[in-house]
């Protein structure tokens, strides 16, 4: 077997190359009660930052997505505090000073791209601190939709911003006041309540097994 | 590598896409039919409208540089604000890091753009009406003469002061009144036109700009003005939103605005204040 020495919180261990960060904790005896969840790369629960030898960056990405290295300096970063004050969507508008109202360290931005650089979605992430900052809530939403709220972009940001709670404000807002409504959904439900299907619908629900066999089968499929 | 002289990479900074939206709107009109192609500049960020006077503080450079750095990818010499905070903290930063080690310093931090290599001109819409255009072009170019309107030109601070980079005469100034003049307006020159609105404190302290505004607006007014214009969505806001009560109702626009019109550009803020006189096609202002 292939093996690779990795030091996870300071300690060396042996593991098997082509393991995930995350697998290589576990293959270490590391037992994940936080940290960990979807193993999948949808949920940001596992932010790691790491270190390679004879590198001075600090990388940060997913423990499940990311392939362990030969001599490698891993930390996990089961949580990230970042506060999210309370708001009513209702009573907002879909402006700049609403977020700033509610998150007025977006200010403090100095655009130093290191939240960039830090996100794991490769998302443009000082880009949408931008668009913040401007009242471009829309293109916010569009920058952010792929954000999984791992928090390493909020860890290195020198000006203490919580980027992933202006995140999900702004593609609410976004949802709620910016983008059309389904009309034609609107229309159904109304339809749906005035009965239109109901008759359709308790005809169904009346029918015995044998009967609802023979609509089965003489439904109408896509050749 | 000659760039092409009417193409102009523009900076807008952040309130001319959020509340000052309207200005910026004819002003960029007003410029194509000045002849220039003007472009934004792609994926620029906010200018920092606070620069550090600290000769160390080389983080609140790397905003205003990271759009110098834009301007360079674009091939342009010269980047235009019509913002006057803008035009302060990008000028101050172009000169910050004429020193080469503040500018190798920081292009070693910005280590996911091209380096910047200097040499970028920041102008802004005065300078750029009075350096290039000038105001006998400008006066050529109007359609609707302003007509005598009086218009006071306030400058507020930071378009003259630092002196280093002042877009004028810092105890004199006239570039905004030669314009309004080329656009046929009558400007009235008042004291209070280089004295600070009080800027960010519209923020926390509200109550000292209300106080400043009054006085700017009092006195603008007492000098005979219908109008006043700035060139400065921050000062435009303050003297305009901070207006205390009892204060002269005399509208405050931005100088684009009446460029704009006078050039022939339907621009709804100017023509809200002036009835065409059918007789004489004469702008009046009305319920100033
Ligand atoms: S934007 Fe921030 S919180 Fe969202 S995925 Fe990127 S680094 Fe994580
Ligand atoms: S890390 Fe923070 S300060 Fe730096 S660009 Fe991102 S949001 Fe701005
Ligand atoms: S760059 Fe690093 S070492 Fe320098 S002041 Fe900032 S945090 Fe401190
Ligand atoms: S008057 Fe006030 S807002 Fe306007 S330029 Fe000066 S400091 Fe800035
Ligand atoms: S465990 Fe969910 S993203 Fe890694």
């Amino acid at each position: 077997m292939n093996e690779i020495t990795v030091f996870i919180m300071g300690k060396g261990y042996r593991v098997p190359a082509g393991l995930t960060i995350m697998k290589a904790m576990e293959y270490a005896g590391y037992l994940l009660n936080r940290g960990c969840g979807c193993r999948g790369g949808y949920c940001g629960a596992c932010a790691t930052v790491y270190r390679l030898p004879g590198d001075y960056k600090l990388y940060a990405d997913l423990a499940c997505q990311t392939p362990v290295q030969d001599g490698m300096y891993i930390a996990q970063l089961p949580f990230t505090p970042a506060e999210r004050p309370a708001y009513a969507l209702e009573n907002l508008t879909p402006d700049g000073a609403t977020l700033l109202a509610l998150f007025p360290e977006l200010a403090r931005c100095v655009a130093c791209n290191t939240c960039t650089k830090a996100c794991p979605q490769k998302l443009e992430v000082m880009d949408a601190v931008q668009s913040s900052l401007r009242g471009d809530i829309r293109q916010v939403a569009e920058f952010t939709f792929d954000c999984v709220s791992c928090g390493l972009c909020t860890m290195r940001c020198p000006a203490e911003i919580s980027h992933h709670h202006v995140w999900q404000l702004s593609r609410r807002l976004n949802g709620a006041y910016l983008t059309p409504r389904a009309e034609h959904v609107k229309t159904r439900v109304e339809e749906i309540a005035a009965g239109k299907f109901k008759g359709e619908l308790d005809k169904l629900v009346t029918m015995t097994k044998d009967e609802l066999v023979a609509a089965y089968k003489a439904r109408q499929i896509e050749a | 590598m000659p760039t092409n002289p009417s193409r102009l990479a523009y900076f807008p900074g952040c309130a001319m896409k959020d509340q000052a939206r309207p200005d910026e709107l004819g002003t960029l009109q007003a410029l194509a039919l000045l002849g220039y192609e003007v472009e934004e500049i792609p994926r620029w960020n906010c200018c920092g409208t606070v620069y550090s006077l600290a000769q160390d503080d080389l983080m609140r450079h790397v905003g205003p540089v990271r759009n110098l750095v834009r301007v360079q990818g674009m091939g342009e010499k010269r980047v235009l604000t019509l913002c006057a905070m803008c035009y302060g903290t990008l000028t101050r930063s172009a000169r910050f890091v004429e020193e080469p080690e503040r500018l190798e310093r920081i292009n070693a931090f910005m280590d996911t753009e091209d380096d910047f290599r200097g040499g970028i001109e920041v102008v802004h819409l005065l300078t750029l009406l009075r350096d290039e255009v000038g105001y006998e072009k400008l006066a050529s170019q109007v359609k609707r003469s302003l007509d005598g309107l009086k218009v006071a030109t306030y400058y507020g601070c930071v378009l003259l002061r630092p002196r280093e980079f002042a877009v004028d005469d810092p105890e004199r100034p006239e570039v905004m009144e030669r314009v309004v003049e080329a656009l046929g307006g009558t400007p009235t020159v008042f004291p209070e036109r280089m004295e600070c609105c009080g800027a960010y404190l519209t923020v926390g302290r509200s109550d000292v700009v209300e106080d400043r505004a009054g006085r700017i607006l009092r006195s603008a007014r007492g000098n005979g003005a219908d109008l006043v214009v700035t060139t400065c969505p921050l000062c435009q806001f303050n003297l305009d939103k901070r207006r205390p009560a009892g204060a002269p109702s005399l509208p405050v626009l931005y100088l684009g605005q009446i460029l704009a019109w006078a050039m022939g550009v339907d621009e709804p803020a100017v023509a809200a204040l002036l009835t065409d006189e059918p007789a004489t096609g004469k702008p009046v202002p009305s319920g100033v």
